[in-house]
């Protein structure tokens, strides 16, 4: 009589990964950052200490000012204060995050599914679009993507996502057509197992640390060509704080008021290296190759 | 005869990706709501003019026909006309893209330079300083934005230290015509102006670094990654066995092959350099295709858009082609895989 149970095993396994997680430092410290963010995005009104300011707010007596500690990251031009709009800017990153990742990867995935799973015309068709998508830079046609529907933040989510599922397509591919040969599958189609089975019950299982680790690090690359977008004007327009945008309007004035692009850019950067460090933790974790 | 196989066949396949990169761009940019013709007309001219603009610019045929018309143009090197310039987005692009070339070539040529000793360094002392290092700036490399690179840069060398320029391709107090190439360095030394070559490298410096820094740390860390692999083969244990200088041992024998992997993924890596190239023009007011592309875009100007993004992705395809038939040269086994798949 055996004193384990499939629950007890499962909770044994997470408790095993967690302590191997917490072993390695920069992903302590990614995960430490990614969850700062992500708490500081969600509760924005409550930790922002001038949330009035993340409109249309102006108040010209206390543009400029140099970073103190009633404002932290300074104030910009119009008066408002830098770290607010930071916090808030957190919001528009994530959600652009969540939506770009949210509709690219369960896309790109099934198709990695299919073209993996089935091979002849179907890998051909899927594998020669990705080639396609792969010829074009992903900020280049994103921007050319944006400007044609008119610069917003929706639209510049949507181009983002029309060109994101191809990676994960690829990741997904290559990692189906190594495993469709292994036994459990073979055993699976012996027993007469739908393709629909065999797709999402035995293939689909086996990518999941793939998908996570490779969507962790994508969520960084996210931030950074959105940021780009925005950078350019193509992505949330002003007065709403997006980051990209605000490094691009404090630009306007430097060297003088520099608190204006530098806080914000560093801020970018910490969400970016925050998911990369976890991700590259995960990945060491997990032990899978993404690239 | 299997080599020539191999490029010719790689050669109609980069034919067949710039086709299907122009049906989704054609596809993009004429599907959307908004008339080219009254775009270019602006909202002020009558209904008559803009139907008659667009009989003549073709727009009232079916979307197929139109592409047919467009693709004949592209294959004969034809970008058609701006909307708003009327002029011919060919000579626009020949205009600004040698200052882009140039900016990415310098950039590519100091990634290698500093990249790949880095990496050598690193894989041949893991965990040593060079090691730290590199993955220092690997990192660094790939979470920092590269227009924010390029607002640091300019904020230190530019305006704090004032060592550099941070505008623009060339002083311009200068005159100078770069009418062959559209390189300045290369077109200012043909013309033995010394005094424009160390100007022209003076501006280079701080966007080809902005640029740069991303495919360092790229390059430094697939370089030791490979470097690793290699070393921990037979033949560079028997080299050492028979007693060949480590020199020789590390750069000879080891550093070719780890070659290899890098180049593979530096030709991929191509397209977010030429993303991010966009980005850093802009900071540094670049006259290359980023402004202008930028400024097509914000006007909605069709063609000049599909033009900068055709040209761009035509650009990736041939460093692709040259990576691929470099590497097909140097590596037999390669040209045998591109048969498979």
């Amino acid at each position: 009589m055996s004193l384990t149970t499939p629950r007890a095993d499962r909770l044994r396994a997470v408790r095993r990964a967690w302590y191997r997680f917490r072993r390695n430092p920069a992903a302590v410290v990614g995960l430490a950052m990614v969850l700062l963010v992500f708490v500081v995005a969600i509760f924005a009104p409550l930790v922002a200490p001038f949330p009035e300011h993340v409109g249309g707010f102006v108040d010209f007596r206390n543009r400029h000012q140099p970073p103190s500690w009633t404002h932290p990251f300074g104030t910009d031009n119009a008066g408002r204060d830098i770290l607010s709009r930071v916090i808030f800017g957190y919001r528009i990153s994530l959600t652009l995050v969540v939506f770009v990742l949210g509709l690219a990867v369960p896309f790109g995935v099934l198709l990695g599914l299919l073209a993996g799973y089935y091979g002849g015309w179907v890998e051909t068709v899927i594998m020669r679009l990705t080639d396609v998508f792969l010829a074009i830079p992903a900020l280049v046609m994103a921007l050319a993507i944006t400007a044609a529907l008119s610069p917003t933040l929706l639209n510049s989510m949507i181009a983002l996502a029309l060109l994101w599922w191809n990676w994960h397509t690829r990741l997904i591919y290559t990692t189906v057509a190594s495993l469709k040969h292994e036994e459990y599958v073979e055993a699976a189609k012996v027993a007469g197992a739908s393709d629909f089975h065999i797709l999402f019950r035995e293939l689909l299982p086996n990518c999941v640390s793939v998908i996570s680790v490779k969507t962790t690090l994508d969520a960084g690359f996210v931030i950074l060509i959105g940021a780009g977008l925005s950078f350019l004007g193509l992505g949330a327009q002003p007065p709403t704080p997006d980051l990209g945008t605000m490094v691009s309007s404090g630009a306007n004035y430097l060297p003088e008021y520099w608190w204006g692009s530098i806080f914000p850019g560093l801020a970018i950067l910490f969400t970016i290296l925050g998911f990369n460090l976890l991700g590259d933790g995960l990945r060491d974790l997990l032990d899978v190759e993404v690239n | 005869m299997e080599y020539l196989f191999f490029v010719v066949r790689r050669l109609l396949w980069s034919v067949v990706v710039l086709l299907g990169l122009s049906i989704v761009i054609f596809t993009i940019a004429r599907v959307v709501p908004g008339d080219p013709a009254r775009i270019a007309l602006g909202p002020l001219a009558a209904q008559e003019q803009v139907d008659k603009l667009r009989t003549e610019m073709g727009l009232d045929a079916p979307l197929p026909v139109q592409y047919a018309r467009y693709a004949g143009g592209l294959l004969q090197g034809d970008l058609g006309r701006s909307l708003l310039t009327q002029q011919s987005v060919n000579s626009d692009v020949r205009q600004t893209f040698p200052a882009t070339l140039e900016l990415v070539l310098a950039t590519l040529i100091l990634a290698l330079a500093i990249g790949l000793p880095l990496g050598v360094l690193a894989g041949r002392y893991k965990d040593s300083l060079f090691d730290n290092l590199g993955r220092f700036v690997a990192l660094f490399g790939v979470v920092t934005p590269s227009f924010f690179i390029a607002l640091l840069l300019q904020l230190l060398a530019g305006y704090v230290l004032q060592i550099l320029p941070v505008s623009g391709r060339l002083s311009p107090n200068l005159e100078f015509e770069a009418n062959r190439t559209g390189l300045l360095l290369i077109d200012s030394l043909i013309a033995g102006r010394m005094d424009v070559f160390g100007d022209a490298v003076r501006h280079l410096i701080l966007p080809t670094i902005a640029l740069a820094a991303a495919t360092i740390g790229q390059i430094a860390r697939l370089t030791r990654s490979s470097m690793i692999d290699v070393s921990r083969k037979d033949y560079i244990e028997a080299s050492r066995a028979f007693g060949i200088p480590n020199r020789i041992t590390t750069f000879t024998y080891m550093l070719r092959p780890s070659f290899i992997p890098t180049l593979t993924v530096l030709g991929l890596e191509f397209a977010s350099l030429l993303g991010n190239a966009f980005l850093v023009e802009m900071v540094f007011g670049w006259p290359g295709m980023a402004s202008y592309g930028v400024r097509a875009i914000m006007q909605n100007d069709f063609n000049a858009v599909m033009g900068v993004v055709m040209v761009t992705g035509l650009f990736f395809v041939l460093i692709n082609l040259v990576v691929d038939v470099l590497l097909g040269y140097v590596d037999p086994r390669i040209r045998i895989k591109g048969s498979q798949s």
